[in-house]
């Protein structure tokens, strides 16, 4: 779990070196916009762009591919519901299964979500792959003036995460020792996991509020203004990667429309 | 350096009947170092909270008066810092410097003293580590300093210990004992149930009263003297008071579980033993050489990735078992007895085993009753297990196991953090059990245990395994 949420970029890289902020709104400001058209050119378009700037961002191709996999699944899954669901069933008909006419309408429509779905998740994954999470809450305060009992309460609670994991597997077996299992039957699989989670969940909430009273006892709650060990600052240069991105997003968008591909939302 | 001054002291928390603390009336002069005795449920932990100014006016009823250098707890919060049992709950940040740091900003310290502050505070704990040392990577008594360090640097007058060491291993332990040794600047308050090691760190005992007001206050010498006996009946352990060997008399019945070689990647290196009905078989070891991962796979919960078990003139190992049929042969009792309770209240909890195996209301109703009054638990049948207190969670687990009548008991590290009624309690059960004819397997680092009933000693390697946490790297961002 650990891996999954650790920086794994070269920090020295001209783009993962940004202030984390100005990341996270260059990656919203990218690819929000792209959601308003249903067309496949946009995303594409989008994501060409994005992958263009991987290598700016000090992370290689290799690891990025490791940390997007899951979204496979959920491409899958949008292929598959396409299949089965899409109510324009128009275009050359391709394939037949039972009673799902694949067509080359229902092939466009699912690259489109596809290619939409890799678009808007491949900032995230960037911004996440190349900040460090302190650096990210630290910059929350500083720059976006966030609330820090929100974030720095956020930051701790994510220290935690990886404690669950383990949690988990000694919960599970806790159970197998007490004489429960599930066996084959489904039913009974579920009942477990629910109370293994309502366990785990319990555990969770217990140590959070030690945490919180730890915390606490060390000033946290105490209403001074707080001071700031390590500084976050947004120069030009981050302001620059904000403005770099909406212009990208607009150009993407002003392409579609030039071609006339540009299919609004609503 | 602090002085605390309590007058007819006692706090209720909201919604119970019954006073945490009461009539305490207590005079610490500046630079003493206290230790706060009495047995479980007089109060220590509260009265520690209040001086730490962590109980809100609005969270129940106080009574007499508290003061640290003449001002209420709650408004010079600067003056006293607390450390808590668990490292893992008081740490916040990913980074060890960064965690130091925290208190600090907290309290609004300009940033370019902070960090010659925070150098200062690793310092004074004997922190081996540079700043950016990751949080995540630190044994126990390593988090244990850095929590100190956290609360030393914000340069309380008053340090308040609340069994800093309860959750550690013996190595850790001495790390964080060692640390606050060297500490001269603070008034301190102890809360410590392992009085011999406390000892050498402090010049005056105060023990508590259960039903309010102080019992004995003085030299650690005199304290003893005058109220050893009847602290060490209350489960206070008492430097002095031996308890006599529980050895068997006869030898090892028939073989119960065989291991060969077995090894779990990364957690356990190859190890072979066996254990028959009517022994006690202790294993030991340092941290992370596995006892823990060899008691799971003993116990039929975890398979090996290498090797095998097998026991019970069954073809299969116990990893392969069904549940019920693993505990109608083997118990398995976890070091923290929350993570096995599954029910809401604490007799149902053990009809669950029997339950299962299939036995009828009626045996059901006579196996809950008769382990109940065993394991003195009578009064609590109606309780939910998870408001016990950690003596009554600890007998409760192993009631859970004992329910389905195991032949052999797997059990991780029983005497942890037990006081001493406790831990005599459960030592003289485990050697009745073993002269019944039942396998023991104890995984421990409680020397007390191993020499008191153990029959037979496997110690695990110390040759420490590769790496042991490989997906928890130091971080590397300044």
């Amino acid at each position: 779990m650990t891996l999954a949420l650790q920086p794994i970029a070269d920090p020295s890289a001209p783009l993962a070196r940004r202030n984390p902020v100005a990341k996270l709104a260059a990656a919203l400001l990218f690819s929000l916009p792209l959601i308003a058209t249903l067309d496949p050119l946009t995303p594409a378009i989008a994501l060409l762009i994005e992958l263009a700037v991987v290598p700016l961002f000090g992370v290689r191709y290799s690891t990025l591919a490791r940390r997007a996999w899951p979204l496979l699944i959920g491409a899958f899954g949008l292929l598959v519901t396409m299949v089965l669901f899409a109510a324009d069933r128009g275009g050359t008909l391709l394939l037949e299964l039972g009673p799902f006419d694949v067509t080359t309408g229902v092939l466009t429509a699912a690259l489109g979500l596809i290619l939409r779905l890799f678009a808007v998740a491949v900032p995230g994954v960037l911004v996440f792959a190349t900040t460090d999470p302190t650096d990210l809450a630290d910059a929350l305060v500083q720059n976006a003036k966030a609330p820090a009992r929100f974030a720095i309460g956020a930051l701790a609670a994510f220290r935690l995460l990886p404690l669950l994991g383990a949690e988990w597997q000694m919960l599970t077996l806790a159970r197998r020792a007490r004489g429960i299992d599930a066996g084959r039957n489904p039913f009974a699989a579920v009942r477990l996991f629910v109370s293994t989670a309502f366990a785990l969940l319990v555990g969770a909430l217990r140590r959070g509020g030690r945490l919180a009273v730890a915390m606490d006892a060390r000033g946290f709650d105490s209403g001074a203004p707080r001071t700031y060990a390590r500084k976050q600052v947004f120069r030009q240069a981050d302001a620059m990667l904000v403005i770099g991105a909406v212009l990208l997003s607009a150009l993407t968008l002003a392409t579609t429309i030039a071609l006339g591909l540009f299919r609004p939302i609503i | 350096m602090s002085e605390v001054v309590l007058r007819g002291f006692g706090w209720r928390h909201a919604g119970r009947r019954a006073w945490a603390v009461r009539d305490v009336d207590l005079h610490i002069a500046h630079g003493e170092r206290v230790l706060l005795l009495g047995p479980s449920g007089a109060g220590k932990s509260t009265l520690l909270a209040a001086l730490a100014g962590l109980l809100a006016e609005d969270s129940g009823e106080a009574a007499g008066t508290i003061e640290i250098d003449g001002l209420d707890p709650r408004k010079a919060r600067e003056n006293a810092g607390i450390v808590f049992q668990d490292p893992q709950t008081q740490l916040v940040m990913a980074r060890s410097g960064d965690d130091v740091a925290f208190g600090l900003e907290n309290r609004g310290v300009p940033p370019a003293q902070i960090w010659p502050w925070v150098s200062d505070a690793l310092d004074r704990v004997g922190f081996p580590y540079p700043i950016t040392r990751s949080t995540a990577a630190l044994s126990g008594g390593e988090a244990q300093r850095l929590a100190l360090a956290g609360v030393l640097a914000l340069r309380p007058g008053l340090l308040l210990l609340d069994e800093p060491t309860a959750n550690l291993d013996p190595a850790g332990a001495d790390l964080v004992r060692e640390s606050v040794g060297a500490l001269r600047d603070q008034t301190m308050i102890l809360v410590e149930h392992r009085v011999a090691e406390a000892l050498p760190l402090v010049d005056r005992v105060v023990v508590l009263e259960p039903g309010g007001g102080v019992r004995a206050d003085g030299t650690p010498e005199m304290v003893f003297a005058a109220y050893g006996d009847k602290l060490a009946d209350e489960g206070v352990w008492v430097p002095g008071f031996t308890i006599p060997p529980l050895k068997s008399a006869a030898t090892a019945g028939p073989e119960l579980v065989r291991a060969s070689e077995v090894e779990v990647k990364q957690r356990l290196a190859p190890v072979s033993l066996s254990v028959g009905a009517g022994e006690v078989l202790a294993v030991t070891g340092p941290n992370g050489a596995g006892k823990s991962t060899l008691a799971l796979v003993l116990g039929g919960l975890l398979a090996p990735t290498g090797g095998r078990v097998c026991g019970f003139g069954d073809d299969k190992p116990p990893h392969r078992w069904r549940a019920a049929t693993l505990t109608g042969r083997i118990g398995s009792v976890f070091q923290n007895p929350e993570h096995q309770f599954v029910t809401a209240r604490v007799a149902d909890e053990l009809a669950v085993g029997p339950r299962r195996l299939g036995r009828s209301p009626a045996e059901v109703t006579r196996i809950v009753d008769d382990l109940l009054e065993r394991l003195r638990l009578s009064k609590l049948g109606a309780a939910n297990p998870y408001t016990l207190s950690g003596g009554e969670a600890r007998r409760l687990s192993v009631a859970t196991a004992l329910a389905t009548a195991p032949r052999l008991l797997v059990l991780d590290e029983p005497t942890f953090g037990q006081d001493r009624r406790t831990w005599i309690e459960l030592v003289t059960l485990l050697a009745t059990l073993r002269d019944d004819g039942h396998g023991i397997v104890a995984v421990t680092h409680d020397d007390d245990f191993v020499q008191t009933v153990a029959d037979r000693t496997h110690p695990l390697g110390t040759a420490r395994l590769r790496d042991p946490l490989p997906h928890r790297r130091p971080g590397g961002h300044p």
